[in-house]
Protein backbone atom coordinates (compact mmCIF):
# COMPACT_ATOMS: atom_id res chain seq x y z
CA UNK A 1 0.00 0.00 0.00
CA UNK A 2 1.31 3.42 -0.95
CA UNK A 3 2.26 5.82 1.80
CA UNK A 4 -0.37 8.38 2.66
CA UNK A 5 -0.29 12.09 3.33
CA UNK A 6 -0.91 12.60 7.03
CA UNK A 7 -4.19 14.27 7.87
CA UNK A 8 -4.17 14.09 11.67
CA UNK A 9 -0.48 14.91 12.14
CA UNK A 10 -0.30 17.15 9.03
CA UNK A 11 1.49 20.53 9.31
CA UNK A 12 2.47 20.20 12.95
CA UNK A 13 2.44 23.48 14.84
CA UNK A 14 1.61 24.70 18.31
CA UNK A 15 1.02 28.26 17.10
CA UNK A 16 -2.50 29.52 16.45
CA UNK A 17 -1.34 31.92 13.72
CA UNK A 18 0.51 29.17 11.85
CA UNK A 19 -2.38 26.78 12.24
CA UNK A 20 -4.84 29.31 10.85
CA UNK A 21 -2.46 30.21 8.01
CA UNK A 22 -2.53 26.55 7.02
CA UNK A 23 -6.33 26.53 6.89
CA UNK A 24 -6.87 25.73 10.56
CA UNK A 25 -10.29 26.36 12.11
CA UNK A 26 -11.87 26.52 8.63
CA UNK A 27 -13.49 23.13 9.27
CA UNK A 28 -15.01 24.58 12.45
CA UNK A 29 -16.51 27.47 10.47
CA UNK A 30 -17.82 24.98 7.94
CA UNK A 31 -19.33 22.80 10.68
CA UNK A 32 -21.06 25.77 12.30
CA UNK A 33 -22.85 26.43 9.00
CA UNK A 34 -24.32 22.94 9.37
CA UNK A 35 -26.88 21.76 11.89
CA UNK A 36 -25.65 19.36 14.59
CA UNK A 37 -27.48 16.54 12.83
CA UNK A 38 -25.71 17.34 9.56
CA UNK A 39 -22.30 17.26 11.27
CA UNK A 40 -23.14 13.88 12.79
CA UNK A 41 -24.25 12.74 9.33
CA UNK A 42 -20.78 13.59 7.94
CA UNK A 43 -19.22 11.47 10.68
CA UNK A 44 -21.55 8.59 9.92
CA UNK A 45 -20.66 8.71 6.22
CA UNK A 46 -16.93 8.90 7.10
CA UNK A 47 -17.31 5.55 8.89
CA UNK A 48 -14.85 6.78 11.53
CA UNK A 49 -14.54 4.38 14.43
CA UNK A 50 -13.18 5.31 17.84
CA UNK A 51 -9.39 5.34 18.12
CA UNK A 52 -9.19 4.65 21.86
CA UNK A 53 -9.46 0.91 21.50
CA UNK A 54 -13.14 -0.07 21.48
CA UNK A 55 -13.54 0.91 17.81
CA UNK A 56 -17.14 2.07 18.19
CA UNK A 57 -18.58 4.13 15.30
CA UNK A 58 -18.12 7.76 16.32
CA UNK A 59 -21.15 9.12 14.46
CA UNK A 60 -23.37 6.49 16.05
CA UNK A 61 -22.05 7.32 19.51
CA UNK A 62 -22.93 10.97 18.94
CA UNK A 63 -26.37 10.06 17.61
CA UNK A 64 -27.20 8.26 20.88
CA UNK A 65 -27.23 11.54 22.80
CA UNK A 66 -30.88 12.28 23.56
CA UNK A 67 -32.39 15.65 22.76
CA UNK A 68 -32.72 18.21 25.52
CA UNK A 69 -36.47 17.76 25.29
CA UNK A 70 -36.06 14.04 26.08
CA UNK A 71 -33.62 14.64 28.93
CA UNK A 72 -33.59 18.26 30.11
CA UNK A 73 -29.97 18.36 31.26
CA UNK A 74 -26.81 19.93 29.84
CA UNK A 75 -24.76 17.72 27.51
CA UNK A 76 -21.06 17.16 28.06
CA UNK A 77 -18.16 16.23 25.85
CA UNK A 78 -15.40 14.43 27.75
CA UNK A 79 -12.19 13.74 25.88
CA UNK A 80 -10.22 10.74 27.03
CA UNK A 81 -6.59 11.84 27.04
CA UNK A 82 -5.67 9.34 29.74
CA UNK A 83 -3.48 7.36 27.34
CA UNK A 84 -1.84 4.72 29.54
CA UNK A 85 -1.92 1.48 27.56
CA UNK A 86 1.59 0.00 27.47
CA UNK A 87 2.86 0.47 23.92
CA UNK A 88 0.63 3.43 23.03
CA UNK A 89 1.92 7.00 22.95
CA UNK A 90 0.10 8.42 19.92
CA UNK A 91 -2.12 10.82 21.85
CA UNK A 92 0.99 12.22 23.51
CA UNK A 93 2.26 13.08 20.00
CA UNK A 94 -1.08 14.48 18.77
CA UNK A 95 -1.52 16.75 21.81
CA UNK A 96 2.08 17.92 21.65
CA UNK A 97 2.33 18.53 17.90
CA UNK A 98 -1.15 19.47 16.65
CA UNK A 99 -2.94 20.90 19.71
CA UNK A 100 -5.08 23.26 17.67
CA UNK A 101 -6.36 20.51 15.38
CA UNK A 102 -7.35 18.64 18.51
CA UNK A 103 -9.07 21.71 20.00
CA UNK A 104 -10.81 22.35 16.69
CA UNK A 105 -12.12 18.78 16.88
CA UNK A 106 -13.40 19.44 20.41
CA UNK A 107 -15.27 22.53 19.24
CA UNK A 108 -16.81 20.77 16.22
CA UNK A 109 -17.87 17.82 18.36
CA UNK A 110 -19.37 20.14 20.96
CA UNK A 111 -21.45 21.70 18.18
CA UNK A 112 -22.53 18.26 16.93
CA UNK A 113 -23.78 17.12 20.32
CA UNK A 114 -25.15 20.50 21.38
CA UNK A 115 -22.93 21.07 24.37
CA UNK A 116 -21.13 24.10 25.76
CA UNK A 117 -18.85 22.42 28.25
CA UNK A 118 -15.91 20.23 27.28
CA UNK A 119 -13.68 18.39 29.73
CA UNK A 120 -10.33 17.04 28.62
CA UNK A 121 -9.18 14.37 31.06
CA UNK A 122 -5.42 14.14 30.56
CA UNK A 123 -3.25 11.69 32.46
CA UNK A 124 -1.33 13.35 35.26
CA UNK A 125 2.05 12.21 33.97
CA UNK A 126 1.62 14.10 30.67
CA UNK A 127 2.92 17.40 31.99
CA UNK A 128 4.50 18.19 28.60
CA UNK A 129 1.35 17.79 26.48
CA UNK A 130 -0.64 19.46 29.26
CA UNK A 131 1.51 22.58 29.04
CA UNK A 132 1.13 22.66 25.23
CA UNK A 133 -2.62 22.30 25.51
CA UNK A 134 -2.97 25.03 28.15
CA UNK A 135 -0.82 27.35 26.04
CA UNK A 136 -2.97 26.67 22.96
CA UNK A 137 -6.15 27.35 24.94
CA UNK A 138 -4.62 30.58 26.24
CA UNK A 139 -4.18 31.71 22.66
CA UNK A 140 -7.91 31.24 22.11
CA UNK A 141 -8.88 33.41 25.06
CA UNK A 142 -9.10 36.49 22.88
CA UNK A 143 -10.80 34.69 20.04
CA UNK A 144 -14.52 34.44 20.80
CA UNK A 145 -15.05 33.90 17.05
CA UNK A 146 -13.38 30.50 17.47
CA UNK A 147 -14.42 29.61 21.02
CA UNK A 148 -18.04 30.53 20.59
CA UNK A 149 -19.93 29.88 23.83
CA UNK A 150 -17.90 26.76 24.61
CA UNK A 151 -15.77 26.36 27.73
CA UNK A 152 -12.95 23.82 27.69
CA UNK A 153 -11.59 22.60 31.04
CA UNK A 154 -8.40 20.56 31.14
CA UNK A 155 -8.60 18.13 34.03
CA UNK A 156 -5.45 16.31 35.10
CA UNK A 157 -5.51 12.73 36.34
CA UNK A 158 -3.07 11.61 39.00
CA UNK A 159 -1.74 8.22 37.90
CA UNK A 160 -4.20 5.37 37.33
CA UNK A 161 -4.45 3.26 34.15
CA UNK A 162 -8.03 2.32 34.95
CA UNK A 163 -9.14 5.93 34.44
CA UNK A 164 -8.81 5.30 30.70
CA UNK A 165 -11.94 3.14 31.01
CA UNK A 166 -14.72 5.62 30.28
CA UNK A 167 -16.89 5.15 33.35
CA UNK A 168 -13.87 5.07 35.67
CA UNK A 169 -12.75 8.26 33.97
CA UNK A 170 -16.12 9.86 34.72
CA UNK A 171 -15.90 8.78 38.36
CA UNK A 172 -12.41 10.26 38.58
CA UNK A 173 -13.58 13.46 36.88
CA UNK A 174 -16.31 13.69 39.49
CA UNK A 175 -13.60 13.72 42.14
CA UNK A 176 -13.81 10.12 43.29
CA UNK A 177 -11.66 7.01 43.18
CA UNK A 178 -11.46 5.88 39.57
CA UNK A 179 -13.57 2.75 39.72
CA UNK A 180 -15.72 1.64 36.76
CA UNK A 181 -19.49 1.90 36.92
CA UNK A 182 -21.98 -0.76 36.07
CA UNK A 183 -23.48 -0.27 32.60
CA UNK A 184 -26.23 0.50 31.64
CA UNK A 185 -26.91 3.34 31.90
CA UNK A 186 -24.36 4.24 29.26
CA UNK A 187 -22.65 7.64 29.34
CA UNK A 188 -24.73 8.88 26.37
CA UNK A 189 -27.76 8.77 28.69
CA UNK A 190 -26.26 9.23 32.16
CA UNK A 191 -22.56 10.08 32.07
CA UNK A 192 -20.82 13.00 33.76
CA UNK A 193 -22.96 14.36 36.63
CA UNK A 194 -25.61 11.87 35.43
CA UNK A 195 -26.12 13.97 32.29
CA UNK A 196 -25.85 12.85 28.64
CA UNK A 197 -22.14 12.61 27.84
CA UNK A 198 -20.02 11.69 24.86
CA UNK A 199 -16.59 10.27 25.70
CA UNK A 200 -14.16 10.26 22.77
CA UNK A 201 -10.44 9.54 22.46
CA UNK A 202 -7.91 12.25 21.52
CA UNK A 203 -7.12 10.80 18.08
CA UNK A 204 -10.82 10.38 17.29
CA UNK A 205 -11.38 14.05 18.09
CA UNK A 206 -8.31 15.16 16.12
CA UNK A 207 -9.64 13.25 13.10
CA UNK A 208 -12.91 15.20 13.11
CA UNK A 209 -11.61 18.45 11.52
CA UNK A 210 -10.08 16.74 8.47
CA UNK A 211 -13.30 14.73 8.03
CA UNK A 212 -15.39 17.90 8.00
CA UNK A 213 -12.84 19.63 5.73
CA UNK A 214 -12.67 16.86 3.12
CA UNK A 215 -16.19 15.49 3.62
CA UNK A 216 -17.14 12.18 5.16
CA UNK A 217 -17.31 10.34 1.87
CA UNK A 218 -13.80 11.40 0.83
CA UNK A 219 -12.46 10.20 4.18
CA UNK A 220 -14.24 6.88 3.71
CA UNK A 221 -12.30 6.36 0.45
CA UNK A 222 -9.11 6.05 2.51
CA UNK A 223 -8.30 2.75 4.16
CA UNK A 224 -10.15 -0.50 3.75
CA UNK A 225 -13.62 -1.80 4.45
CA UNK A 226 -14.61 -1.44 8.12
CA UNK A 227 -11.44 0.54 8.86
CA UNK A 228 -11.55 3.84 7.07
CA UNK A 229 -9.15 6.71 7.01
CA UNK A 230 -5.74 6.92 8.59
CA UNK A 231 -4.42 5.73 11.89
CA UNK A 232 -1.59 7.01 14.05
CA UNK A 233 0.37 3.95 15.12
CA UNK A 234 2.96 3.83 17.90
CA UNK A 235 5.96 1.58 17.31
CA UNK A 236 8.22 0.55 20.17
CA UNK A 237 10.32 -2.24 21.61
CA UNK A 238 13.07 -3.96 19.62
CA UNK A 239 12.81 -1.77 16.56
CA UNK A 240 15.26 0.63 14.89
CA UNK A 241 13.04 3.70 14.58
CA UNK A 242 10.55 3.75 17.43
CA UNK A 243 7.97 6.51 17.15
CA UNK A 244 4.53 7.47 15.90
CA UNK A 245 3.58 7.14 12.25
CA UNK A 246 0.34 8.02 10.51
CA UNK A 247 -0.59 5.25 8.09
CA UNK A 248 -3.46 4.51 5.79
CA UNK A 249 -5.53 1.83 7.52
CA UNK A 250 -4.88 -1.57 6.03
CA UNK A 251 -1.12 -1.19 5.52
CA UNK A 252 0.50 -4.49 6.43
CA UNK A 253 2.01 -5.01 9.85
CA UNK A 254 5.22 -6.18 8.16
CA UNK A 255 5.48 -2.87 6.27
CA UNK A 256 4.82 -0.93 9.46
CA UNK A 257 7.56 -2.75 11.35
CA UNK A 258 10.17 -2.95 8.60
CA UNK A 259 9.52 0.04 6.30
CA UNK A 260 8.48 2.58 8.92
CA UNK A 261 10.08 1.11 12.03
CA UNK A 262 13.29 0.17 10.22
CA UNK A 263 13.17 -3.46 11.35
CA UNK A 264 14.88 -5.24 14.20
CA UNK A 265 18.21 -3.85 15.50
CA UNK A 266 21.41 -5.69 16.43
CA UNK A 267 20.90 -8.33 13.72
CA UNK A 268 18.34 -10.12 15.88
CA UNK A 269 15.34 -12.07 14.61
CA UNK A 270 11.73 -11.04 15.15
CA UNK A 271 9.97 -13.25 17.66
CA UNK A 272 6.56 -11.73 18.31
CA UNK A 273 4.49 -8.58 18.00
CA UNK A 274 1.95 -7.11 20.39
CA UNK A 275 -0.23 -5.45 17.76
CA UNK A 276 -2.42 -2.93 19.58
CA UNK A 277 -1.16 -2.22 23.08
CA UNK A 278 -0.57 -4.66 25.92
CA UNK A 279 -4.22 -5.80 25.99
CA UNK A 280 -4.19 -7.41 22.55
CA UNK A 281 -3.58 -11.03 21.56
CA UNK A 282 0.05 -11.60 20.55
CA UNK A 283 1.17 -12.43 17.01
CA UNK A 284 4.06 -14.72 16.15
CA UNK A 285 6.71 -13.59 13.66
CA UNK A 286 5.03 -15.68 10.96
CA UNK A 287 1.73 -13.84 11.40
CA UNK A 288 2.73 -10.28 10.48
CA UNK A 289 1.72 -10.40 6.81
CA UNK A 290 -1.62 -9.06 7.87
CA UNK A 291 -3.38 -5.80 7.14
CA UNK A 292 -3.44 -3.36 10.03
CA UNK A 293 -7.21 -3.08 10.03
CA UNK A 294 -10.13 -4.41 12.05
CA UNK A 295 -11.23 -7.31 9.83
CA UNK A 296 -7.77 -8.62 8.96
CA UNK A 297 -6.64 -8.62 12.59
CA UNK A 298 -9.96 -10.11 13.74
CA UNK A 299 -9.23 -13.13 11.55
CA UNK A 300 -6.19 -13.69 13.76
CA UNK A 301 -8.40 -13.08 16.82
CA UNK A 302 -6.57 -9.89 17.70
CA UNK A 303 -7.16 -6.17 17.31
CA UNK A 304 -5.72 -2.73 16.64
CA UNK A 305 -6.69 -1.67 20.15
CA UNK A 306 -4.99 1.63 20.82
CA UNK A 307 -2.46 1.03 18.02
CA UNK A 308 0.55 0.41 20.24
CA UNK A 309 2.76 -1.98 18.30
CA UNK A 310 5.37 -3.57 20.55
CA UNK A 311 8.08 -5.43 18.65
CA UNK A 312 9.88 -8.24 20.45
CA UNK A 313 13.05 -9.93 19.27
CA UNK A 314 14.25 -13.47 19.92
CA UNK A 315 15.79 -12.57 23.29
CA UNK A 316 12.36 -12.17 24.89
CA UNK A 317 11.13 -14.96 27.16
CA UNK A 318 7.37 -15.25 26.68
CA UNK A 319 6.75 -16.36 30.27
CA UNK A 320 8.56 -13.24 31.48
CA UNK A 321 6.50 -11.18 29.06
CA UNK A 322 3.39 -12.63 30.68
CA UNK A 323 4.76 -11.86 34.14
CA UNK A 324 5.58 -8.26 33.32
CA UNK A 325 2.22 -7.50 31.71
CA UNK A 326 0.36 -9.41 34.40
CA UNK A 327 2.19 -7.42 37.07
CA UNK A 328 0.96 -4.33 35.28
CA UNK A 329 -2.69 -5.40 35.37
CA UNK A 330 -2.35 -6.57 38.96
CA UNK A 331 -0.96 -3.16 39.90
CA UNK A 332 -3.64 -1.26 38.00
CA UNK A 333 -6.66 -3.34 39.01
CA UNK A 334 -8.98 -0.99 40.91
CA UNK A 335 -10.06 -3.82 43.21
CA UNK A 336 -13.80 -3.45 42.68
CA UNK A 337 -14.45 -6.86 41.03
CA UNK A 338 -13.09 -9.95 42.75
CA UNK A 339 -12.15 -11.98 39.63
CA UNK A 340 -9.87 -9.17 38.45
CA UNK A 341 -8.48 -8.13 41.84
CA UNK A 342 -7.60 -11.69 42.86
CA UNK A 343 -7.18 -13.25 39.42
CA UNK A 344 -4.53 -10.89 38.08
CA UNK A 345 -2.48 -11.61 41.19
CA UNK A 346 -2.90 -15.34 40.66
CA UNK A 347 -1.80 -15.09 37.05
CA UNK A 348 1.38 -13.30 38.09
CA UNK A 349 2.06 -15.86 40.82
CA UNK A 350 1.57 -18.91 38.60
CA UNK A 351 3.66 -17.41 35.80
CA UNK A 352 6.37 -16.65 38.36
CA UNK A 353 6.26 -20.28 39.49
CA UNK A 354 6.75 -21.37 35.88
CA UNK A 355 9.63 -18.97 35.41
CA UNK A 356 11.32 -20.14 38.61
CA UNK A 357 11.07 -23.79 37.57
CA UNK A 358 8.71 -24.82 40.37
CA UNK A 359 5.72 -25.51 38.12
CA UNK A 360 4.19 -28.69 36.78
CA UNK A 361 1.69 -29.35 34.00
CA UNK A 362 -1.06 -28.87 36.60
CA UNK A 363 0.07 -25.28 37.16
CA UNK A 364 -0.18 -24.60 33.44
CA UNK A 365 -3.72 -25.99 33.51
CA UNK A 366 -4.46 -23.84 36.56
CA UNK A 367 -3.12 -20.77 34.74
CA UNK A 368 -5.63 -21.24 31.92
CA UNK A 369 -8.38 -22.05 34.40
CA UNK A 370 -7.77 -18.74 36.20
CA UNK A 371 -7.92 -16.96 32.82
CA UNK A 372 -11.37 -18.50 32.27
CA UNK A 373 -12.51 -17.43 35.72
CA UNK A 374 -11.62 -13.78 35.06
CA UNK A 375 -12.74 -13.41 31.47
CA UNK A 376 -16.15 -11.77 31.06
CA UNK A 377 -16.89 -11.70 34.78
CA UNK A 378 -16.10 -8.11 35.66
CA UNK A 379 -17.52 -4.63 35.12
CA UNK A 380 -14.70 -3.52 32.83
CA UNK A 381 -12.18 -5.21 30.52
CA UNK A 382 -9.04 -4.71 32.65
CA UNK A 383 -8.95 -8.22 34.08
CA UNK A 384 -10.15 -9.67 30.78
CA UNK A 385 -7.13 -8.12 29.08
CA UNK A 386 -4.71 -9.92 31.37
CA UNK A 387 -6.60 -13.20 30.96
CA UNK A 388 -6.83 -12.95 27.18
CA UNK A 389 -3.21 -12.10 26.57
CA UNK A 390 -1.80 -14.68 28.96
CA UNK A 391 -3.97 -17.36 27.33
CA UNK A 392 -2.73 -16.20 23.93
CA UNK A 393 0.91 -16.50 25.03
CA UNK A 394 0.26 -20.11 26.07
CA UNK A 395 -1.64 -20.88 22.85
CA UNK A 396 1.03 -19.42 20.57
CA UNK A 397 4.18 -20.35 22.50
CA UNK A 398 3.12 -23.55 24.25
CA UNK A 399 6.50 -25.18 23.61
CA UNK A 400 8.22 -22.44 25.54
CA UNK A 401 5.90 -22.90 28.52
CA UNK A 402 6.46 -26.67 28.40
CA UNK A 403 10.22 -26.08 28.27
CA UNK A 404 10.01 -24.08 31.49
CA UNK A 405 8.34 -27.08 33.14
CA UNK A 406 10.56 -29.77 31.66
CA UNK A 407 13.85 -27.93 32.16
CA UNK A 408 12.87 -26.80 35.64
CA UNK A 409 13.34 -23.13 34.78
CA UNK A 410 13.81 -20.52 32.11
CA UNK A 411 15.36 -21.88 28.90
CA UNK A 412 16.95 -18.47 28.37
CA UNK A 413 19.16 -19.08 31.41
CA UNK A 414 19.30 -15.43 32.47
CA UNK A 415 19.80 -14.05 28.95
CA UNK A 416 16.25 -12.89 28.27
CA UNK A 417 15.67 -9.20 27.57
CA UNK A 418 13.07 -9.16 30.35
CA UNK A 419 15.21 -10.85 32.98
CA UNK A 420 14.78 -9.54 36.55
CA UNK A 421 12.79 -6.46 35.61
CA UNK A 422 11.55 -4.63 38.68
CA UNK A 423 7.85 -3.82 38.37
CA UNK A 424 6.06 -1.27 40.58
CA UNK A 425 3.92 -4.05 42.13
CA UNK A 426 7.13 -5.62 43.44
CA UNK A 427 8.00 -2.40 45.25
CA UNK A 428 4.74 -2.64 47.17
CA UNK A 429 5.17 -6.38 47.76
CA UNK A 430 8.54 -5.84 49.36
CA UNK A 431 7.00 -3.17 51.58
CA UNK A 432 4.27 -5.63 52.55
CA UNK A 433 6.86 -8.28 53.35
CA UNK A 434 8.81 -5.90 55.57
CA UNK A 435 5.63 -5.02 57.38
CA UNK A 436 4.75 -8.69 57.86
CA UNK A 437 8.21 -9.44 59.22
CA UNK A 438 7.94 -6.58 61.65
CA UNK A 439 4.51 -7.87 62.64
CA UNK A 440 5.87 -11.33 63.44
CA UNK A 441 8.88 -10.13 65.44
CA UNK B 1 -2.82 33.26 46.29
CA UNK B 2 -3.26 31.04 49.34
CA UNK B 3 -3.93 27.35 48.92
CA UNK B 4 -7.50 27.94 50.03
CA UNK B 5 -8.01 30.58 47.34
CA UNK B 6 -6.35 28.45 44.66
CA UNK B 7 -8.70 25.58 45.52
CA UNK B 8 -11.74 27.87 45.30
CA UNK B 9 -10.54 28.92 41.81
CA UNK B 10 -10.45 25.24 40.82
CA UNK B 11 -13.92 24.64 42.23
CA UNK B 12 -15.28 27.48 40.10
CA UNK B 13 -14.38 25.52 36.95
CA UNK B 14 -16.89 22.78 37.75
CA UNK B 15 -20.64 22.76 38.32
CA UNK B 16 -21.75 23.85 41.76
CA UNK B 17 -22.18 21.00 44.19
CA UNK B 18 -19.80 18.67 42.34
CA UNK B 19 -16.63 17.31 43.93
CA UNK B 20 -14.66 17.49 40.69
CA UNK B 21 -12.06 19.82 42.20
CA UNK B 22 -10.81 17.05 44.50
CA UNK B 23 -7.90 15.94 42.33
CA UNK B 24 -6.85 19.48 41.36
CA UNK B 25 -7.01 20.47 45.04
CA UNK B 26 -4.90 17.51 46.15
CA UNK B 27 -2.39 18.31 43.42
CA UNK B 28 -2.15 21.92 44.57
CA UNK B 29 -1.61 20.86 48.18
CA UNK B 30 1.07 18.40 47.14
CA UNK B 31 2.80 21.08 45.07
CA UNK B 32 2.85 23.32 48.13
CA UNK B 33 3.90 20.82 50.80
CA UNK B 34 5.70 18.13 48.79
CA UNK B 35 3.38 15.41 50.06
CA UNK B 36 -0.10 14.96 51.45
CA UNK B 37 0.39 14.94 55.20
CA UNK B 38 -2.62 14.54 57.50
CA UNK B 39 -2.48 18.32 58.02
CA UNK B 40 -2.45 18.97 54.27
CA UNK B 41 -5.40 16.63 53.77
CA UNK B 42 -7.30 18.49 56.49
CA UNK B 43 -6.58 21.80 54.78
CA UNK B 44 -7.82 20.44 51.44
CA UNK B 45 -10.90 18.96 53.09
CA UNK B 46 -11.77 22.28 54.71
CA UNK B 47 -11.41 24.11 51.42
CA UNK B 48 -13.58 21.55 49.62
CA UNK B 49 -16.08 21.22 52.47
CA UNK B 50 -15.63 17.47 52.66
CA UNK B 51 -14.02 15.22 55.27
CA UNK B 52 -10.27 14.50 55.46
CA UNK B 53 -11.17 10.81 55.20
CA UNK B 54 -12.80 11.39 51.83
CA UNK B 55 -9.70 13.23 50.61
CA UNK B 56 -7.46 10.41 51.82
CA UNK B 57 -9.65 7.76 50.20
CA UNK B 58 -9.30 9.55 46.87
CA UNK B 59 -5.60 10.33 47.26
CA UNK B 60 -4.73 6.73 48.11
CA UNK B 61 -6.12 5.58 44.76
CA UNK B 62 -3.67 7.53 42.61
CA UNK B 63 0.01 6.76 42.09
CA UNK B 64 1.11 10.36 41.74
CA UNK B 65 -0.27 11.46 45.07
CA UNK B 66 2.10 10.84 47.95
CA UNK B 67 0.79 9.96 51.38
CA UNK B 68 4.33 9.74 52.76
CA UNK B 69 7.15 12.26 52.45
CA UNK B 70 9.41 12.01 49.39
CA UNK B 71 12.78 13.52 48.58
CA UNK B 72 13.44 16.94 47.12
CA UNK B 73 13.43 15.39 43.66
CA UNK B 74 11.49 12.46 42.24
CA UNK B 75 13.00 10.10 39.69
CA UNK B 76 10.60 7.64 38.07
CA UNK B 77 11.83 4.99 35.68
CA UNK B 78 9.34 3.19 33.44
CA UNK B 79 9.95 -0.55 33.52
CA UNK B 80 7.05 -1.67 31.37
CA UNK B 81 7.82 -3.95 28.43
CA UNK B 82 8.80 -1.45 25.72
CA UNK B 83 11.29 0.23 28.04
CA UNK B 84 12.40 -3.02 29.68
CA UNK B 85 13.41 -4.77 26.45
CA UNK B 86 15.82 -1.95 25.64
CA UNK B 87 17.46 -1.76 29.07
CA UNK B 88 15.21 -0.01 31.63
CA UNK B 89 16.34 -2.39 34.37
CA UNK B 90 19.97 -1.37 33.81
CA UNK B 91 18.84 2.25 34.15
CA UNK B 92 17.10 1.43 37.44
CA UNK B 93 20.19 -0.34 38.75
CA UNK B 94 22.41 2.56 37.71
CA UNK B 95 20.20 4.94 39.70
CA UNK B 96 20.22 2.58 42.68
CA UNK B 97 23.98 2.45 42.63
CA UNK B 98 24.47 6.21 42.13
CA UNK B 99 21.92 7.13 44.80
CA UNK B 100 22.82 4.37 47.23
CA UNK B 101 19.19 3.41 47.73
CA UNK B 102 16.73 0.93 46.24
CA UNK B 103 13.77 1.72 44.04
CA UNK B 104 10.96 2.80 46.33
CA UNK B 105 13.36 4.56 48.69
CA UNK B 106 14.91 8.01 49.14
CA UNK B 107 18.65 8.69 49.08
CA UNK B 108 20.21 9.22 52.49
CA UNK B 109 20.75 12.94 51.90
CA UNK B 110 17.01 13.28 51.30
CA UNK B 111 17.64 14.68 47.83
CA UNK B 112 16.16 12.05 45.55
CA UNK B 113 13.34 9.51 45.76
CA UNK B 114 13.67 6.71 43.21
CA UNK B 115 10.66 4.78 41.93
CA UNK B 116 9.86 2.41 39.13
CA UNK B 117 6.54 3.18 37.46
CA UNK B 118 4.19 1.71 34.92
CA UNK B 119 4.03 2.85 31.31
CA UNK B 120 4.57 6.61 30.97
CA UNK B 121 3.38 6.77 27.35
CA UNK B 122 6.67 7.39 25.58
CA UNK B 123 7.38 3.78 24.57
CA UNK B 124 9.05 4.55 21.24
CA UNK B 125 11.57 6.81 22.94
CA UNK B 126 12.59 4.29 25.60
CA UNK B 127 13.85 4.27 28.25
CA UNK B 128 11.62 6.98 29.67
CA UNK B 129 12.62 8.54 32.98
CA UNK B 130 10.43 11.21 34.54
CA UNK B 131 12.55 13.60 36.58
CA UNK B 132 10.27 15.79 38.70
CA UNK B 133 7.50 14.88 36.21
CA UNK B 134 9.41 16.03 33.11
CA UNK B 135 10.21 13.23 30.66
CA UNK B 136 13.77 12.38 29.66
CA UNK B 137 13.82 10.17 26.59
CA UNK B 138 16.24 7.53 25.31
CA UNK B 139 17.89 7.33 28.74
CA UNK B 140 20.66 4.76 29.04
CA UNK B 141 22.48 3.53 32.12
CA UNK B 142 25.50 5.67 31.04
CA UNK B 143 23.38 8.82 31.31
CA UNK B 144 22.45 8.21 34.94
CA UNK B 145 25.52 9.67 36.76
CA UNK B 146 25.04 13.03 35.02
CA UNK B 147 21.33 13.13 35.91
CA UNK B 148 22.06 12.35 39.55
CA UNK B 149 24.82 14.97 39.67
CA UNK B 150 22.40 17.53 38.23
CA UNK B 151 19.84 16.73 40.92
CA UNK B 152 22.33 16.80 43.77
CA UNK B 153 23.39 20.25 42.55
Amino acid sequence: MASVEPIVLANPTTSLAEYEAGGGYAALAKARELTPAEVTEELLSSELRGRGGAFFATGRKWSFVPSKEQIPKPHFLVVNADESEPGSFKDNEILSRVPHRFIEGCLITAHAIDCTKVFIYIRGEYSGPYAVLVEALQELRDRPDIRGDITIVVHRGAGAYICGEETALLESLEGKRGQPRSKPPFPAIAGLYAAPTVVNNVETIATVPPIIAMGGEAFAKLGVENTRGTRVVSISGNVVNGGNYEIESGMSLREIIYDLGGGIPDGRALKAVVPGGSSTVILRADEIDVGYDFDSLAQLRTAMGSAGIVVLDDRCCIVQLGIRFSEFYEHESCGKCTPCREGTRWLTAILRKLEDGRATQRDLDLLLDVCDRINGKCLCPLGDSDAIIVASYVAKFRDEFIAHIEQGGCPFGGASSLDHVLAPIQMSHSREREWLEVGHA
Amino acid sequence: MTLHEAIQAERAKYPEGSQSATLPALRLAQEKYGWLSPEALREVADALEVTPAFCKSVASFYDQLHLAPIGEHLVEVCTNVSCAVVGAQQVVEAFESELGCRAGETSEDGKVTLRVVECLGGCGWATIVAVDNAYRTHVRADDVPAIVEELRG
